[in-house]
């Protein structure tokens, strides 16, 4: 349903990055009755491949210039993210924030984000983190330019524009391949694969002034209730079930350093453990 | 696509450099066993060039049917032309579910794939079932590997999911196994090719992505406190035979490459030793190791996580541990 992102013609360089908000990986604690990710009352952080992504938005910004749109769905209190990308240097923020969207599974959360882009407008590069760390999909990303029927490049570790081309190195599991599209175009970004810059002062100041910040709802997209939410999602967790590790042996010695250690390898080498 | 004209289970299969990637294997012989118990056909989808010797091949494997798409252009993996190939073969057949690899060109495929058909698409499965209704239930670690959710797809079809590269067992090959090769034609223009690999560079041996087919992995944590202590970690890994990782801490403050990292934004690791040396145990480091063999581990802390789920340990400054053990080790080995 959603309209192909058609290419433009050249002009200020435009990013959209796309964000979301998750619990503090530390912080992840499963509800002992819902079974469900406790959100409520934990401390969260930008999702972490997100702050690589947006790192590499600003550093394009900085080599070609351009504005950057800082893009996310959720609640309202995921403005506490979008305002740290704003001090850290992009230009505006959108908020993506309807009733109608909660429980949306990628598909729903993938054509949302893909019409919240043509909100947006004339769009250059979209940029997503690899995949978030309290779900572990990498689909958003993808969706996206599937949505938009625009090319991809996934698992960036490096991220180039030239020629009015963008040119991504991307991590795959026997290597490193570098791919090149045009543009407009999505890109994923992996975790760590940059030193993402801490909000500055100025930009602090600019967020505590206001007004970068727009809120979208579900119709000011376009988006029709039944594609959304639950209701617009294929799939459904039935169940959860806790993982209940294999018991371990648990033989764990402490006290005095050389005592503790030939107790150790005593134990290693009577139950064969290779490499001792 | 209505649900009762869906049928048979396929799988993506990926042709790399001129062979079946091992993930496909593997996915050929869960595919096998979902097909067996939804009583139905096990097709392959493969888009590739000079395919025929892989095709026999992946029927030897365990597929009764295999679609080969043969095109020159799709001699390397691009999600483009790739996602059309797989959609225009999906909405012909009208397959009920279709499975990939959780490789990253599998994810890359499958979530592009899942939006243009608006299907639903379960990510890194460990364990496939059917459900009594006929639905694939479909297992994934959630929570930093703390749960398994069960994901199913009631309404639409094709059910899609990813499965965890080395999870599931790579089934016996059956030389002369018989099955089906039908070629298809999907038109791919000019709009589809509009990406291009222009160069690969293979990461080769110990230095990059091999932390995973390692049988003994020393890994070392923030506990290490600096970069140059972290030699200790190399020492006890030569000691003991085994490679070097470390967790996301270690990783992030630049001590060892991200490509040696263990947990949920690093690898999934099980070796038959994984050592976890100044490791506390965080739920997304246990969500990358917690299947090793035998976990060994030192710690300072008494009440680390690391030690629940630990076969062997000491609770001690790994600063005294550590060099009277590699001593102690050497000792023993002379011996």
């Amino acid at each position: 349903m959603t309209q192909p992102l058609a290419p433009k013609p050249a002009r200020k360089l435009r990013i959209v990055v796309c964000i979301k908000q998750v619990p503090k990986a530390q912080e992840l604690q499963v509800d002992p009755v819902t079974q469900t990710l406790k959100r409520v009352g934990v401390p969260s952080e930008i999702n972490p491949p997100d702050v690589n992504a947006l790192e590499v938005a600003l550093q394009l910004k900085e080599k070609h210039g351009g504005e950057i749109t800082v893009l996310t769905m959720g609640p309202s209190v995921f403005t506490q993210s979008l305002d740290r990308a704003l001090a850290m240097g992009c230009d505006r923020a959108v908020l993506l924030s309807d009733r109608l969207l909660g429980g949306s599974d990628t598909v729903p959360t993938g054509m949302a984000l893909s019409e919240a882009i043509h909100k947006i407008g004339e769009t250059d590069i979209i940029l997503c983190g690899e995949e978030t760390t309290d779900s572990s999909t990498g689909h958003v990303g993808p969706g996206i330019a599937g949505h938009l029927d625009i090319p991809q490049i996934t698992y960036c570790v490096d991220v180039q524009m030239a020629d009015g081309r963008v040119r991504g190195k991307r991590a795959v599991e026997d290597g490193f391949e570098v791919w090149e599209c045009p543009m407009p175009c999505l890109v994923t970004v992996n975790f760590g694969s940059n030193k993402p810059r801490e909000p500055t002062l100025s930009g602090k100041i600019k967020v505590k002034r206001g007004g970068l910040t727009k809120t979208l709802s579900a119709a000011d997209v376009g988006l029709p209730p039944e594609k959304l939410g639950l209701k617009g999602s294929p799939t459904v967790v039935s169940k959860v079930d806790t993982v209940m590790l294999p018991p371990r042996g648990g033989k764990i010695f402490k006290g005095e350093t050389k005592h503790a250690v030939a107790e150790l390898v005593k134990a290693l080498k009577t139950d064969k453990i290779p490499g001792v | 696509m209505p649900e009762q004209a869906s049928r048979g289970v396929w799988v993506f299969v990926e042709a790399r450099r001129g062979a079946l990637r091992d993930i496909s294997i593997q996915l050929i012989g869960e595919g096998r066993r979902i097909a067996d118990r939804m009583k139905t056909q096990l097709s392959g989808v493969m888009p590739g060039w000079k395919l025929d010797g892989l095709a026999q091949e992946a029927i030897e494997y365990g597929l009764d049917r295999v679609y080969v798409v043969e095109d020159q252009r799709l001699e390397n993996y691009l999600s483009r032309p790739f996602a059309k190939v797989v959609v225009t073969l999906i909405k012909k057949h009208n397959p009920a579910a279709v499975l990939y690899g959780a490789s990253k060109n599998g994810r890359d495929l499958g979530g592009r794939v899942h939006a243009m058909i608006e299907t639903g698409l379960a990510a890194d499965c460990v364990k496939f079932e059917v459900t009594p209704e006929g639905n694939l239930d479909m297992i994934r670690p959630a929570y930093g590997g703390k749960s398994l959710a069960h994901i199913i797809c009631a309404k639409h079809r094709p059910q899609m999911a990813s499965a965890r590269m080395n999870v599931f067992k790579k089934p016996a090959r059956l030389t002369g196994r018989k099955g089906e090769v039908v070629r298809e034609q999907v038109q791919i223009d000019e709009k589809d090719m509009d990406t291009k690999m222009l160069q690969f560079a293979e990461t080769s041996g110990r230095q990059s992505g091999k932390i995973e087919d390692a049988s003994t992995l020393v890994s070392g944590g923030f506990g290490l406190k600096n970069q140059a202590n972290f030699k200790l970690i190399r020492e006890l890994a030569e000691t003991v035979g085994g490679s070097i990782a470390a967790s996301r801490k270690a990783v992030d403050s630049g001590w060892v490459p991200k490509d040696i990292q263990v947990g949920q934004t690093g690898k999934t690791v099980r070796p038959a030793v994984y050592w976890a040396i100044g490791i506390s145990g965080a739920v997304q480091h246990l969500a990358g190791m917690q299947e090793a063999g035998k976990i060994i581990a030192v710690n300072s802390d008494p009440n680390a996580a690391i030690f629940d789920i630990a076969d062997y340990g000491i609770v001690g400054d790994l600063f005294q541990v550590v060099p009277e053990l590699i001593t102690t080790l050497r000792q023993t080995k002379r011996t």
